[in-house]
């Protein structure tokens, strides 16, 4: 779709290329792990702006951005200086659906674009310390709670709850907002309905369109358990074939599962895709209190695996992840050469830089 | 990694991958309220659930993607779409499968789109109405991410002729390519499929050109497909089912061959072509190929023979005339010719004529038998027949039994078999193919056989021997650590002082090896059996009280004479020292030559191959070769001895060939890896996981000319100084799992015939999974041979850089290195293959070996070693002179006892 397209930012395209030829590059970790160590009550939530708003707030972390962008920032420099080359934007629910869960879904492209700028100034202040370092924003558009595969009614499978044209029109507006806000690149991630984030490809070729130029696109699944497949059924090579045509720069599995079960869907990808590959798993499976129990030498050891296996070029990690976590993380891949990705789709990349 | 080829990715729950090698794509055609009347009832009685049951059938059929069409004038056709995608989508076993929109109307495809989560193929797009909407539509199904179909129709109509289809297929192309930047494997032609014998002459030539059409767009746009509507062709023959069905199949036959990759047709309702009955095919050929002016005349005449229920009466009227004999001579001519559909309903009639049910079988079930084993000893019938008799025996045997049983009880009478023998396949060995035919073969000489599987230990194989009261043992296996276990087997029977005969068969044993090896441990009787041929004459005399005295008389003279010949051999190899052999070896220059080294280094495991990328690389020969059917393939297809034979055959191995891929049978699994490695004198050192791992190797010893280097694969390897990084390769492979349920469905119906064919299928499907392994690994994994292209034939004689060599076999005949092999390449948990305690492996359809990539890599013999090989080996090995010696029994130059 975006085949013709030139890069938005061509100079921080050939960057990130001239990087992930290099090494393996770092995302960074989990948001809502270390907000929790925060204890934040509804006020924090609500703040000045929406003191007097008709709908509790609290657990609205995309909302933080607006209300206490300090705590936000400090998460993103912690991560920045345990040695992330990529920050995520915290924009994961910014999206008018997820968003209307509180009431709040005219925020969708103001969230979005706040979240992209309080990551690019985060990173930007990093890169403003070593120059010889980029870091990246990554601009989230996450699963939204919805799914436009499957029925959330049993007694009757052909309902929908959603539309792909309310997703689409969904994620144009949180895309847009990610541009607007400075994002070096745009993540579908934790994708449990293919079809959703079909949607949001589609929406984000709309935007690219409209602009005449793009950005570098990652997409990021999950298989949900240990039967192998996303929610909505699809085995990882079903899942590259039905994203392949987003042309992406990287396409790989985060969340649900740990490093260990995550592996050999991520050697799947790595086996049959011919752009980069990228892994970042949640610390293990959540125990019997919701947490996540693996340690960061855990998790690295693992990750430092997959990494002499030459099975990926991005890792990082997501729930129960901490900046603990991804600089062991770092340190366990720096200096493995990162896993080949071929020529051809280097090529189509830098051709259109 | 990007593959050379480039294939087309589809997807629904599952991915379907379409390469140039993949076998005819049907496309399921039933769920089209245009193209079937049923389905139009459904949908517009909003009987939905019934619908969706359509779609299963479609895909339980064999459709590998389903083609969904709702236009239909009183529909609304998008919310039909809608409704009955987001059904199927709930629907795990036809969701599996990817999505063919097909509508006229944008509005409907569009709406369809939006309901895949897979990728689909959109049904279709053409010119029709100027090239804006064609390019406009063309960027939106790329960004729904779906393939298309794309019409041979334009600005000026549709086209008809073989130029105008190819006109317009570029031009669409070109736009599509050059425009959009639409892939080009995720174009599929669809070129208009007209009605043929319509009775008016410019629609003679709608097959062929379509045909030629198909054959002059696969060759200018590779990487492309060509589809279309099958049904269309016959349209003329509405209400004739088996002629529609008969000019469907033959039309697909030819344009399968011109090159059609894909197309929408009856899952389910075609017949083979070769099954065809051969009048109704040839004047069925005339009008497709139109091959005569009056080809359609003549196709009517006899059409309304074939219409549906007429079928059976008039297509098999000759073939049935032998249903006119007496019931004696029905029997015979079942057993002869192997056919299995009456024999229940005869033997009953000849049961009933009986006084005693035994009389059935020692009557006319053995004079039809004897036959067969007449025919089969004077060379006129081949194994293959013998062993569908068998089916046919069992068959009525099986019937028999509770009779039997009865009158049994009754009057107390039992029946005496020719005699009782309790064959295995020894420990640590799977293979038992070979064992199963015997095993048959003996069953229909009313021997009683008692068959203990594979992997059977020797105390086991006595036990039941004893317990049965046997007349014979029969051991049998495939690899060399079996001719070990064979010798074991012997010696427990003379020390738990066995008399019976024990017979000694599979394809590394052999009269040397048994006589030198075997038989002194069991001087009683041991007797080699060549193959399955000799196996009823051999069991016949030793259970022939006049016979058996002279035939073991001569066993044992001529056991005797190649034990002396074995003495005195020296003089015609000689060997050299293990120091000059070294000296000899193979010294590669590694100042001018790099290595090179692996795109993917580590471990690569393969999930559920495609077997049907696998068939054209499947080397036949050896399948053939199984059923002691000699000769190369396909030559002996056209054998005057053979080849009717071998061409049945080879018809029922497609047929079961067929229903494994189409049906997942089996599933292939293959684990690949790369370490560095370097030599270090015979054994390789190689890096896995941060652990040095040494291989160890045997080296040619045989006398050479000076020009001849005494081999050793290390050689092939950098050694520790040489200036350059090198490395090795490792795989296994299987195409065997999920074997077993088919195994034991057929062993149940008695079917051993196609219990055996699955077998040997099995094997050849591994052997060239190896080998489909091998060109990957060359072509990418490795990828020192990037444009390699070799047709079948030059790599079945292995025209390429590089050797895999196996453990086990003659370039290193050590099968305990399998250990270390299968340790650096988890292969249980990367393949799912297992190691048996002998070194074999299991499911027995699988192969492991290394990957070396030295242009000047090669296949050799090791053949015999001294003593001092054998205690440098020991050394490297950390074994006992004995282990070693046992071990590597076949390649000793000495008598180790």
């Amino acid at each position: 779709m975006s085949l013709a397209l030139p890069w938005s930012n061509p100079a921080r395209v050939r960057r990130l290329l001239a990087a992930l030829a290099e090494r393996i590059l770092v995302i960074d970790g989990a948001m809502g792990t270390m907000l929790q160590g925060h204890r934040l009550e509804e006020a924090d939530y609500r703040g000045e702006r929406f003191a007097a708003h008709g709908h509790d707030l609290k657990g609205n972390n995309d909302l933080l951005t607006l209300t206490r962008p300090d705590l936000i920032g400090a998460i993103h420099r912690a991560y920045l200086d345990a040695g992330a080359d990529l920050v995520e934007t915290n924009t994961f629910n910014a999206t008018s659906i997820s968003q209307a869960d509180y009431h709040l879904q005219p925020l969708a492209r103001e969230l979005n674009r706040a979240g992209a700028s309080l990551a690019r100034a985060c990173c930007d202040a990093a890169e403003a310390l070593d120059p010889d370092r980029p870091r990246f924003v990554i601009g989230v558009l996450g699963p939204t709670s919805r799914t436009a595969s499957i029925s959330p009614n049993v007694n009757d499978p052909g309902f929908r709850n959603t539309s792909f044209e309310q997703l689409r029109q969904a994620y144009r507006e949180a895309a847009e907002g990610l541009i607007d806000g400075g994002a070096d690149l745009l993540m579908v991630e934790t994708i449990f309905d293919t079809l959703n984030a079909k949607a949001a490809l589609f929406a984000i070729g709309e935007a690219f369109a409209a602009r005449g130029s793009r950005l570098p696109l990652m997409i990021s699944g999950t298989i949900t358990d240990r039967s192998g497949r996303t929610l909505s059924g699809q085995t990882a090579e079903a899942f590259h074939v039905s994203m392949a045509h987003a042309q992406p720069l990287s396409i790989g599995f985060n969340c649900a599962l740990g490093a260990r079960d995550l592996r050999e869907h991520v050697e799947v990808l790595s086996r049959i895709a011919d752009c980069a590959v990228s892994a970042h798993p949640n610390a293990g499976l959540p125990n019997a209190f919701a947490e996540y129990d693996e340690t960061p030498e855990d998790m690295a050891a693992m990750l430092g695996e997959f990494a002499r296996a030459g099975l990926v070029n991005f890792v990082g990690g997501c729930c129960g992840t901490t900046p603990a976590h991804i600089g062991a993380i770092a340190a366990a891949v720096a200096g493995v050469a990162p896993r080949a990705f071929a020529v051809e789709s280097a090529r189509s990349f830098s051709a259109a830089a | 990694m990007t593959s050379p080829s480039r294939p087309l990715r589809l997807s629904g729950l599952e991915p379907l991958v379409i390469t140039p090698e993949s076998l005819f794509v049907n496309i399921g055609e039933r769920t089209n309220v245009t193209g079937s009347a049923q389905f139009k009832k459904l949908i517009k009685e909003d009987r939905y659930d019934e619908a969706v049951e359509v779609a299963r059938q479609q895909v339980a059929n064999g459709a590998q993607i389903l083609d969904v069409n709702m236009d239909e004038g009183l529909l609304d056709s998008e919310a039909a779409m809608v409704r009955f995608l987001r059904l199927i989508a709930s629907e795990p076993d036809i969701a599996r499968i990817p999505v063919m929109v097909d509508s006229s109307k944008w509005s409907v495809i569009e709406a369809g789109l939006q309901c895949l989560q897979g990728k689909g193929v959109v049904n279709s797009i053409s010119l029709k109405e100027g090239e804006e909407p064609f390019l406009d539509q063309a960027r939106r199904i790329l960004a729904y991410g779906a393939a298309t179909v794309v019409m041979a129709f334009d600005e000026q109509g549709q086209a008809d002729s073989v130029a105008r289809r190819l006109e317009i297929c570029e031009r669409s192309y070109r736009l599509l390519t050059e425009k959009v930047g639409f892939p080009p494997e995720d174009i599929i032609f669809d070129s208009n499929i007209f009605p043929i014998a319509t009775g008016i002459d410019e629609h003679a030539d709608n097959a062929v050109n379509f045909i030629e059409a198909a054959r002059l767009l696969r060759k200018r746009f590779p990487h492309s497909h060509v589809s279309g509507g099958v049904s269309n062709v016959s349209f003329s023959f509405r209400g004739n089912n088996m002629v529609r069905e008969a000019i469907h199949c033959v039309f697909l036959y030819h344009a399968i061959q011109a090159g059609m990759n894909m197309g929408i047709v009856n899952a389910g309702a075609l017949p083979i072509y070769d099954n065809l009955d051969p009048e109704l095919r040839e004047r069925v050929e005339d009008v497709v190929l139109n091959r005569r002016a009056d080809a359609t005349e003549r196709l009517m005449e006899i059409a309304e023979r074939f219409r549906k229920g007429a079928r059976d009466k008039t297509a098999d009227v000759n073939a049935l005339a032998w249903r006119e004999l007496p019931v004696s001579e029905r029997l015979a001519h079942a057993l002869v010719h192997g056919i299995d559909q009456y024999v229940v309903e005869d033997t009953e009639e000849v049961r009933k004529l009986s006084t005693r049910t035994l009389d059935v079988i020692e009557g006319p079930l053995m004079d039809g038998m004897n036959v067969v084993g007449d025919l089969f000893g004077a060379g006129k019938m081949f194994l293959p027949q013998v062993v569908k008799s068998a089916r046919v025996m069992k068959k009525a045997v099986a019937y028999l039994l509770p009779f039997m049983e009865e009158e049994k009880k009754r009057s107390g009478e039992v029946s005496k078999p020719n005699g009782k023998i309790v064959m295995a396949t020894v420990k640590g060995d799977v293979h038992d193919i070979g064992k199963n035919i015997v095993g048959v073969v003996l069953a229909c000489n009313n021997f009683e056989v008692i068959d203990l599987g594979v992997m059977v230990p020797a105390q086991r194989i006595l036990d039941t021997a004893i317990a049965e009261q046997a007349d014979m043992i029969g051991v049998s296996g495939l690899i060399t650590p079996s001719l070990d276990e064979m010798s074991h087997v012997a010696k427990e029977m003379a020390r738990r002082d066995f008399h019976i005969p024990l017979l000694i068969g599979g394809a590394t044993t052999s009269r040397a090896h048994t006589a030198l090896r075997i038989e002194p441990h069991y001087p009683t009787a041991c007797v080699w059996v060549k193959d399955a041929s000799r196996a009823v004459g051999v069991a016949q005399s030793l259970v022939s009280t006049e016979l058996v005295g002279d035939f073991l008389a001569k066993v044992r003279r001529e056991y005797a004479d190649v034990r002396e010949r074995h003495k005195h051999r020296g003089g015609n190899k000689r060997l050299v020292s293990l120091v000059a052999a070294r000296a000899n070896g193979l010294q590669p220059d590694w100042n001018g030559y790099t290595p090179p080294a692996p795109l993917k280094p580590g471990i690569t495991a393969f999930d559920d191959i495609p077997l049907g990328e696998l068939l054209p690389i499947i080397d036949w020969t050896p399948f053939f070769q199984a059923w002691e059917l000699h000769g190369r393939y396909p030559d002996n297809l056209d054998d005057p001895v053979v080849g009717a034979q071998a061409r049945e055959l080879f018809k029922d191995a497609q047929a079961i060939l067929k229903r494994i891929i189409d049906e997942k049978w089996l599933r292939a699994r293959a684990v690949v890896g790369f370490w560095p490695a370097r030599r270090n004198g015979d054994d390789l050192e190689i890096q896995a996981d941060g652990e040095t791992i040494s291989l160890h190797h045997l080296r040619q010893q045989a006398e050479k000319p000076s020009e001849r280097p005494n081999l050793c694969l290390a050689d092939f390897i950098a050694p520790r100084d040489a200036p350059v990084a090198d490395w090795i390769g490792g795989f296994a492979v299987t195409a065997g799992l999920g074997i077993e349920a088919h195994l034991e469905r057929f062993q149940r119906d008695h079917d051993d015939y196609s219990a055996i064919i699955l077998k040997a299928l099995a094997d050849r499907l591994a052997e060239a999974l190896a080998e489909y392994m091998h060109r990957k690994v060359r072509t990418e994994l490795w990828g020192y041979a990037p444009d390699e292209e070799l047709d079948n034939e030059a790599l079945i004689a292995e025209r390429y850089r590089g050797i895999r060599p196996a453990p086990g076999y003659p370039a290193c005949p050590d099968h305990t290195e399998k250990t270390t092999l299968f340790r650096l390449l988890d292969a249980t948990r990367n393949a799912g293959v297992e190691l048996t305690e002998g070194f074999s492996m299991y499911p027995a359809a699988a192969v492991s070996g290394w990957y070396f990539s030295h242009p000047n890599s090669q296949y050799f013999v090791v053949g015999k070693i001294t003593r001092d090989q054998v205690e440098d080996y020991a050394r490297r090995k950390g074994w006992t002179i004995a282990e070693t010696e046992r071990w590597l029994s076949a390649n000793l130059d000495y008598d180790p006892d």
